[in-house]
């Protein structure tokens, strides 16, 4: 069989089939299974022998379309004939192949639209000035910016060292005294400060989880007032925050 | 305060949209003025279609539920001349999945994958680094996968005023296959 495959960057088993029954000019409601299988596996045989790495994905493919063709060549079974029609065995693949077209069509079409710093461009300015202003607008922050904040703490953190093995247990409890401590007389805490410079990871961890449990138990609020702006922690509560809280850390579930 | 007159108004709106670091809300305008939310809608309405028509460098646009000028498409070009940044370009990947979640958000990764037919592990793990997406939360189904949906910044830089003012996907559905595909052999459209 001489199929002329070009090999194009396909997306996946999917884009590779699109393509395939393009080219075939195959009807896709009616695909000829045992044709586009026959393409599909030289495909993927080119691909292999290029040593393109091929995707699990693509195998995963190969064996959907196997398993098609021999629905195809089997008769309809009695009972589900009696019952209703079956299904087309091919329906779910043209199903997902039409739905995969479709996004595949719509990014295409946000590709063409004018992007900012790509065709438009809008004035910038330097961050900080406009932006921390006082009465700036609060946002209730995301799990990703908290997660990105303390990624950008332990990055600060120095190299693990390992040989040493003196280590310091820190419990959340202490860390969560320590943050409502820090936050008596206060009216609001940035998120760095909660950190000591220059911050030992397990330190970090346990003051992270410590500000979490605090925000769980809704004694603090996390607000900032840009986007991927300084986390402000506000206490949640402002009369009567209890200063000391009479916290087990078993009932915490650290230990 | 004087109540503002029509013409001041409008010149204060335009110097406020002007300062703007980002697209400004018009309750933000109105609040900024004390001026009633309508007269400020009426004024930006002017002003967009005034930029619109007298050829300018710069247009006004709607973007995200707020207001900001913004070069013209047409002259990205020259701009990027001066600019000096180098057309970034997305990978098709990223496209896809973009697509997928704007327009089907709340999306889990699964239903990315079922839909793509590959892994988009990494693909979302880019477009979250660069808040394209975010995590709207979990998904009360076993696993409690995390379920995502696009962002402001999506919606910033492809310059669409909301998500509903997507291309609608039914005009897709109305597609054959080798529509967006220039250069291929021309096919009778598939009856459906």
């Amino acid at each position: 069989m001489a199929y002329e495959i070009k090999i194009e960057n396909f997306e996946g088993p999917l884009d590779l089939l699109l393509h395939l029954i393009r080219k075939n000019e195959m009807d896709i409601c009616d695909i000829p299974i045992a044709e586009i299988t026959a393409q599909y596996l030289v495909a993927i045989d080119v691909m292999q022998s290029l040593n393109l790495d091929v995707a699990g994905e693509f195998l995963l493919m190969a064996s959907t379309l196997l398993y098609i063709k021999s629905r195809m060549l089997l008769p309809p079974s009695e009972e589900e004939e009696a019952e209703e029609e079956e299904e087309d065995p091919r329906a779910e693949l043209v199903r997902r192949l039409l739905e995969y077209q479709k996004y595949k069509d719509a990014a295409a079409t946000l590709d063409s639209f004018p992007l900012l710093d790509r065709e438009v461009f809008a004035r910038t300015f330097p961050a900080q000035e406009l932006e921390e202003g006082e009465e700036e607008e609060f946002h209730s922050v995301g799990l990703y910016e908290l997660v990105e904040a303390l990624r950008g703490v332990l990055q600060e953190a120095p190299e693990p060292v390992v040989h040493e093995v003196d280590q310091e247990r820190l419990s959340v409890t202490d860390r969560i005294n320590f943050i409502l401590s820090l936050l008596e007389g206060r009216q609001s805490l940035s998120f760095a400060e909660l950190f000591p410079t220059p911050p030992l990871r397990q330190d970090v961890v346990a003051t992270f989880l410590a500000m979490l449990e605090l925000v769980k138990l809704h004694l603090l609020r996390l607000m900032q007032n840009s986007r991927y702006g300084t986390i402000w922690l506000y206490p949640a509560v402002v009369e009567e925050s209890p200063s000391i809280l009479q916290l087990e850390d078993d009932s915490l579930g650290y230990c | 305060m004087i109540p503002l007159d029509t013409a001041e108004l409008k010149t204060l709106v335009e110097a406020l949209v002007f300062v703007s670091p980002e697209p400004i809300r018009l309750e933000r305008i109105a609040e900024a003025l004390d001026a009633e939310r309508k007269s400020v809608a009426l004024v930006l309405q002017d002003l967009v279609a005034e930029y619109a028509a007298v050829r300018r460098g710069f247009i006004l646009q709607e973007i995200a539920g707020g207001f900001q000028f913004r070069t013209r498409p047409e002259h990205g070009e020259w701009v990027r001349r001066l600019v000096k940044n180098r057309p970034f370009r997305f990978s098709r990947a990223a496209l896809e999945t973009l697509a997928i979640i704007a327009y089907r958000q709340p999306v889990t990764r699964a239903e990315i994958e079922y839909l793509r037919g590959v892994d988009s592990g990494g693909v979302v793990k880019t477009l979250l680094d660069r808040h394209l997406l975010r995590i709207l939360g979990k998904k009360d189904v076993p696993g409690r996968p995390m379920i995502y949906g696009t962002t402001r910044e999506f919606l910033e830089l492809f310059g669409l005023r909301e998500l509903a003012g997507l291309p609608t996907l039914k005009e897709f559905s109305e597609l054959n296959l080798d529509v967006l595909d220039a250069g291929a052999d021309s096919v009778a459209p598939p009856e459906n």
